[in-house]
C-alpha cells in the first residue's frame, strides 16, 4: 500500500529525515515511536503533503502512485488521512459544514453525487456514536473551543467520516486522559479493516495497549534505527531509548 | 516562507463584464449649468427641480473633493466624463429594446413578470434611465407606490418635493451635491400607513456606456407602520478606464415602520493589475423619524475599484432602532473606505454595527464608523463590532471608529477584531480533501456568515459565491 524508499526531507537548510524506508501492508497497523525531536512529526507532514518541508531525496508510492507528486487534498481523496497532533480551529466554519464540504469533494472525486442532507445528518450521528461525541458539536465552529480531548475525538470522528485507507495519527494519544484515551483508541480499533492500514505515532506505549501494532518502528535522528513486533515497544517502555542508541 | 503554502489560483473573470451594443443617446462631455439644464429638460422636469439642480450645482462648484478617507484617489477631471446616457427607445413608445432585455436576462434580473424571481419586484436602471419597474400594478393595488425616479416626478411631484433633500442636505458633501445636480434617474418607492409591501423591492444598476458616470438617485419612503425590505444590486462592464458613480439614497422611516435596505456591491473592480475598476462614491442615509421606527441595513461590498460609502442612519424618534451589517472585500488593487453612522437623538434609540472587512491581495480596506449620542437621548445603547479579516500579507485592514456622547446615561459597546487566515488553517482544510480555493471559501463564508444570514434568501446565496469568487487568485 505505502512504500517509503530512502526518503529525505528538510525545512530550510536542516535536514530532519535522513533516508526512511518504510513499507506498510493492507490491514496492517504501525507504531513509530522516538524521543523528541526524531522526525516522527515531519515523517506525517511530509506524507499529508505540507510544503513547509522539501522533500530533497527518495520516493514514496502510495498503492503504486507518486505521492509526492500529489496536492495535499489529491493525497486526501486517495485515502491519505492525518490526524494532526494539534488539530486547528476554524472559527466561523461549523463541524457539520466542514465535513459536508469535505465529504462531497471526495465523493466529487469519486464520481458520486454531492450527499443529500438527510443522508448525511444520519452518517454523522452513526459515526459520532463511535467516538462517544455529543450531537451539540456538530454545529459548533471545527475545534473552536474544544477541550484537547474533544479535538482529539474530533480527528477520529472525520477519519470515520472519510473511511481512509491509510491513516497516520500523530500523537493522538497527547493530551489525554485515560477515559479520552479509551475512547479513541476503541474508535481507531472500530474503523479497523483488512483492506486499510494505521501508523500510529506515539511516545508512549499506553495508547498501543489499546490499538495492537503489527510492527513498531523506532525513529532517531531522522533514521529508522530498529524494527521488530510489539514487544519492542514494551521494551522501550522499560528501558528508554538510549540502549537503541548505544547499539548504532 | 510565509506564503509558500498558498499558491496562486487562477484568476477568474469579473462574471458581468460585458457590454451591451444598443443605439445610446449621448449628452456631450463635461459638466456646466448648460449640461445641468439638458438633463433638466430631457427629463421635463417642473421648474422647482431644475432651480434645485442649478442650485446644488453652485454649491458644489465652491467645493472640494473630501480628501479625509484612507483611500488614495487619482485625480478625477469632472470636465471628462458624460453625465447622461440613454438607449434610445425603439419605435413605439412602450416598447423596450430586446438587447436590453437580454441584458438584464444574462444578469440574471427577468424583466418579463412572468419570469421574475418570485416575489420580487425590480427597477431596472441603464446608464442613466429607468428601463422598466416590474410589478407596478399589482403595488398599486395596496397603494404601493413603486417607479423610477423620473416616473415619480412626473406623477407624485408633491412627495418627491416634500421628501427629496431632507435626509440628505444638498451641501451635505462634495458628492452629494454633484448628484443632486445631476442626478439622472433611481428609485422611488412610498409605502402608505398600515401597509406590508407583499414583495421585496429591488433596484438594479448598470452602467454600461463608455465615459459615462452613473448619478442615481432613490428616495424611500415607509410611512406609518408599514414595512419593506429593498434590496439593490449593481454591476457594469469590464474596462482598462475608470467609470464614476456617485449616488444618493435617501430613506424616510415613519412611527412604527420598518425598512430592510440590503446591498449586492458587485460593480467591475478593476483588473488585478488595478487597471480600470468603478469609482464608487456614495451616499445612503436614513432617518427613524418616528417613534418605533426601524432601520436595518446589510451591505455585501465585492466590487469597485474605489468605495466610499457610509449607509448611516439618524434616530430621530424615541425608541428608534437601526442595524448595520456590512461585508467589505478587497482584493488585488482595490480600496475600500466604508462604515456607518449612528446618530443618536431620540430616547431610548439602539443601534447596532457589526462590520466584516476582508482584505486580499495588495488592497486597503477601512471600516470608519462614528456613533453620537445627542445631550437629550437618554438611555441610548450601541454595540459595535469591527472585525478585520487578513489573506495574505500585503494588503491593509484599518479600523476608524468614532464615538461621541453628550449624555451619560448612554451605553456604547465597542469590540474590535483582527486575524488571518493561516496556512496551518488551509492545510488542515486540504488534509480532508477540500481544495484550496474552497477553503478559502469556506473560511470567508464562515466569518461573514452573521452578516449574510441578513440578507434574502435568494440574494445570501448569490452573496455567498460571490465572496468566493472576489476571492479567487488572492491566496499566494
Amino acid at each position: 500500500m505505502l512504500t517509503i524508499k530512502d526518503l529525505h526531507a528538510s525545512i530550510g537548510d536542516k535536514e530532519i529525515l535522513k533516508g526512511i524506508n518504510l513499507t506498510v501492508n493492507p490491514g496492517e497497523v504501525h507504531a513509530i515511536m522516538g524521543p523528541n525531536g526524531s522526525g516522527k512529526s515531519t515523517l506525517s507532514a511530509v506524507l499529508a503533503g505540507k510544503e513547509t518541508f522539501t522533500v530533497t531525496s527518495g520516493e514514496v508510492k502510495f498503492q503504486g502512485e507518486d505521492l509526492l507528486a500529489l496536492a495535499p487534498e489529491e493525497r486526501s481523496w486517495r485515502g491519505i488521512f492525518l490526524g494532526f497532533q494539534y488539530p486547528i480551529e476554524i472559527p466561523g466554519v461549523t463541524n457539520v459544514n466542514f465535513m459536508k464540504t469535505a465529504l462531497n469533494e471526495h465523493r466529487k472525486h469519486q464520481g458520486l453525487p454531492p450527499i443529500t442532507a438527510a443522508e448525511f445528518l444520519k452518517l454523522m450521528r452513526q459515526k459520532m456514536e463511535i467516538v462517544e461525541m455529543d450531537h451539540s458539536f456538530s454545529s459548533r465552529g471545527v475545534n473552536v473551543g474544544f477541550s484537547g480531548g474533544e479535538k482529539k475525538r474530533n480527528e477520529i470522528f472525520q477519519m470515520a467520516m472519510l473511511e481512509p485507507k491509510l491513516a497516520i495519527l500523530d500523537e493522538t494519544d497527547s493530551g489525554l486522559d485515560v477515559d479520552a484515551l479509551r475512547i479513541v483508541a476503541t474508535g481507531v480499533n472500530k474503523l479497523k479493516r483488512p483492506d486499510n492500514a494505521t501508523v500510529v505515532i506515539t511516545h508512549y506505549q499506553r495508547l498501543l495497549d489499546y490499538i495492537v501494532p503489527d510492527v513498531v518502528h523506532i525513529l532517531y535522528k531522522g533514521r529508522i534505527i530498529k524494527t521488530a513486533g510489539k514487544e519492542l515497544a514494551l521494551e522501550v517502555e522499560q528501558r528508554g531509548y538510549d540502549w537503541l542508541i548505544k547499539e548504532l | 516562507m510565509a506564503n509558500e503554502v498558498l499558491h496562486d489560483i487562477t484568476n477568474s473573470e469579473y462574471r458581468h463584464g460585458f457590454e451591451t451594443l444598443v443605439n445610446q443617446e449621448f449628452f456631450p462631455k463635461g459638466l456646466n449649468e448648460d449640461i445641468v439644464r439638458m438633463i433638466s429638460e430631457r427629463k421635463q422636469e417642473p421648474q422647482w427641480l431644475l432651480e434645485f439642480r442649478l442650485e446644488a450645482f453652485r454649491k458644489w462648484q465652491k467645493m472640494k473633493m473630501p480628501t479625509w478617507a484612507h483611500l488614495r484617489i487619482p485625480e478625477i477631471d469632472y470636465q471628462d466624463i458624460i453625465y447622461f446616457a440613454a438607449p434610445k427607445k425603439p419605435k413605439t413608445e412602450e416598447e423596450i429594446d430586446p438587447e436590453l432585455i437580454k441584458t438584464f436576462d444574462k444578469l440574471g434580473i427577468p424583466l418579463d413578470e412572468r419570469k421574475a424571481l418570485s416575489g420580487m419586484a425590480v427597477d431596472a436602471v441603464f446608464d442613466s434611465v429607468s428601463v422598466k419597474t416590474t410589478f407596478r400594478e399589482s403595488l398599486a393595488e395596496k397603494g404601493i407606490i413603486f417607479c423610477s425616479f423620473s416616473e415619480a416626478v412626473r406623477d407624485y411631484p408633491e412627495l418627491v418635493r416634500k421628501y427629496l433633500a431632507s435626509v440628505v442636505p444638498v451641501g451635505d458633501n462634495f458628492f452629494s451635491a454633484l448628484n443632486s445636480a445631476v442626478f439622472s434617474d433611481g428609485s422611488f418607492c412610498y409605502i402608505p400607513k398600515g401597509v406590508r409591501c407583499p414583495m421585496e423591492l429591488s433596484s438594479y444598476f448598470r452602467i454600461n456606456a463608455r465615459g459615462t458616470g452613473q448619478f442615481e438617485r432613490t428616495l424611500i419612503v415607509a410611512d406609518e407602520g408599514s414595512y419593506v425590505s429593498y434590496l439593490e444590486g449593481c454591476t457594469a462592464p469590464q474596462r482598462d478606464e475608470n467609470q464614476l458613480h456617485a449616488a444618493v439614497v435617501e430613506i424616510v422611516v415613519m412611527a412604527d415602520a420598518e425598512v430592510k435596505y440590503s446591498t449586492v456591491q458587485n460593480w467591475y473592480p478593476g483588473d488585478s493589475e488595478g487597471r480600470g475598476g468603478i469609482f464608487n462614491f456614495v451616499t445612503k442615509r436614513g432617518i427613524c423619524k418616528g417613534n418605533n421606527s426601524r432601520l436595518f441595513w446589510t451591505q455585501v461590498e465585492t466590487g469597485s475599484a474605489i468605495t466610499w460609502k457610509y449607509p448611516s442612519t439618524i434616530l430621530k424618534g424615541d425608541n428608534s432602532v437601526s442595524e448595520f451589517y456590512s461585508v467589505a472585500v478587497t482584493n488585488h488593487h482595490q480600496q475600500a473606505d466604508t462604515g456607518t453612522k449612528m446618530i443618536h437623538l431620540g430616547k431610548n434609540t439602539r443601534s447596532r454595527i457589526i462590520s466584516k472587512g476582508i482584505s486580499a491581495g495588495r488592497s486597503e480596506n477601512s471600516y470608519r464608523g462614528l456613533v453620537r449620542v445627542a445631550r437629550n437621548a437618554e438611555n441610548a445603547r450601541n454595540y459595535s463590532q469591527c472585525d478585520s479579516l487578513l489573506l495574505g500579507d500585503r494588503c491593509g485592514a484599518h479600523t476608524f471608529p468614532f464615538i461621541q456622547s453628550d449624555n451619560p446615561s448612554a451605553i456604547i459597546e465597542h469590540e474590535a477584531t483582527t486575524s488571518k487566515i493561516s496556512e496551518d488553517q488551509l492545510f488542515y482544510c486540504r488534509q480532508r480533501g477540500i481544495s484550496e480555493e474552497n477553503a478559502v471559501g469556506l473560511i470567508v463564508n464562515g466569518y461573514a456568515k452573521e452578516v449574510i444570514n441578513q440578507l434574502p434568501m435568494e440574494f445570501a446565496v448569490e452573496a455567498q459565491k460571490l465572496l468566493q469568487v472576489s476571492l479567487e487568485g488572492s491566496v499566494g
